[in-house]
């Protein structure tokens, strides 16, 4: 067992967790923030994208105790005094997904990419959603979420 | 994914100290991980690498551009010094999986792991890459030795490893559309002494296609390599792409490269 100290959502949490439990696991767990989803647990769908220390990284395949001292955010914590981020709004607003499996992901990737990359072109989105995958085929109005929250933040 | 005891090391003695038979050190953990999950690894140690300082970070001299072992793709990507000395190994970096994978994945885990399609191998090759572990140094052609299989011994940790800055250079992949791993891989340098040619993807370990960077020494034109014949023997053959598909794709990404430069 390792102790693990961190930082969710901006709330301090210190626990003891297995040597391998995954941070995926750790947050759905653990903490019941199941918001961050588990599809194919091998880092390669990107259902289970979280920000670490303000970069996305896939939360399946990173261990919860090399993590120790971090910050992480999860899509429980986008919301600002009840109003969704204007990344949410813009996916409810343009469609942007079907079933929603994928949406926790999808968001916290692309919010990465606007952190980093003020007006990005259809190509560059493209491009950077390239490790979440949407089984419902909905990358159309994904990418039209992303523009429009563009313009917001 | 099987139990394992995970121990986070502050310096390469405490790191080496604690390796054994059934150990693993652990970087980014891209593949550690997965491979872990998927029941085709297991280890009784994890030994975790990434706060070492010294393991992590760039250094740009005239003729050298050393990265640190747990530097990151996307640290790789960024940097205005890799991107001025070697345009092309930043725009490798960039092109390595997806965005988290290269928030995470070390340049260190992938020479280690060599995948026979991975991205970095084929830049130590053409690039005359000088791999330095915590007791020796090993030039690249020596060091990639088969599929999956490098000359690291047990317990020896990759610090850093040194790239030769060429004349000119440039990598061009055909990227399998799930994985971004290269289908085939060619990476055209052109330095003082001569042309080398990685290529990864196409056979069961990276190479340097000595007939392209044979025809290439001569004449530095992808006209140079009309005439080059490449054989499909010993080409990988897959549900992606045949042995001859990918005898001919090394011809013309190499071609592409070529014109890039």
């Amino acid at each position: 067992m390792k102790k693990v100290n961190l930082e969710v959502n901006g709330k301090k949490i210190s626990k003891e967790v297995a040597d391998h439990t995954v941070l995926s696991v750790f947050l759905r767990e653990v903490l019941n923030l199941t918001g961050t989803h588990v599809g194919c647990d091998t880092s390669q769908c990107g259902a289970c994208v979280v920000h670490v220390d303000g970069k996305s990284i896939k939360s399946c395949t990173a261990l919860a105790a090399d993590l120790d001292g971090s910050k992480v955010t999860t899509i429980e914590g986008l919301v600002k005094n009840g109003k969704m981020h204007p990344m949410q709004e813009a996916f409810k607003k343009e469609h942007g997904l079907q079933c929603g499996f994928c949406t926790p992901g999808m968001v916290m990737s692309a919010i990465d990419l606007l952190n980093h990359k003020k007006n990005p072109s259809d190509k560059e989105i493209r491009d950077w959603l390239e490790g979440n995958i949407c089984r419902c085929t909905g990358y159309q109005n994904i990418v039209a979420a992303v523009k429009e929250a563009a313009t917001k933040m | 994914m099987k139990t394992f005891n995970y121990h986070s090391t502050k310096d390469v003695k405490e790191a080496t100290k604690l390796a054994s038979s059934s150990s693993a050190f652990l970087a980014g953990g891209m593949t550690t991980l997965p491979s872990m999950k998927l029941g085709l690894a297991s280890y009784k140690d994890i030994i975790d690498i990434k706060r070492i300082k010294k393991l992590s970070g760039i250094k740009v001299s005239s003729k050298t551009v050393t990265i640190g072992a747990t530097t990151k793709h996307a640290e790789v990507a960024h940097s205005k010094e890799v991107k001025k000395a070697i345009p092309s190994l930043a725009a490798l970096a960039e092109g390595i999986g997806d965005p988290q994978v290269r928030n995470r994945g070390t340049i260190g885990g992938s020479i280690a792991n060599n995948d026979p399609s991975a991205d970095y191998p084929s830049a130590c090759i053409a690039l005359n890459a000088t791999i330095h572990t915590n007791n020796r140094k090993v030039s690249a052609d020596k060091f990639f030795t088969g599929m999956f299989e490098t000359s690291l011994k047990k317990g020896e940790l990759i610090e850093a490893v040194e790239f030769q800055v060429p004349e000119k250079s440039c990598y061009k992949k055909y990227p399998n559309p799930a994985s971004r791993y290269a289908i085939v891989g060619v990476y055209v340098a052109k330095h003082k002494g001569g042309v080398n040619v990685g290529v990864t993807g196409a056979k069961s370990c990276v190479y340097n296609d000595e007939n392209i960077s044979g025809a290439l020494s001569k004449s530095f034109s992808s006209s140079a390599l009309d005439n080059v014949k490449i054989s499909s023997s010993g080409m990988n053959s897959d549900v992606h792409a045949s042995a001859d598909y990918r005898a001919n794709m090394v011809k013309i990404f190499a071609k592409k490269a070529v014109e890039a430069c």
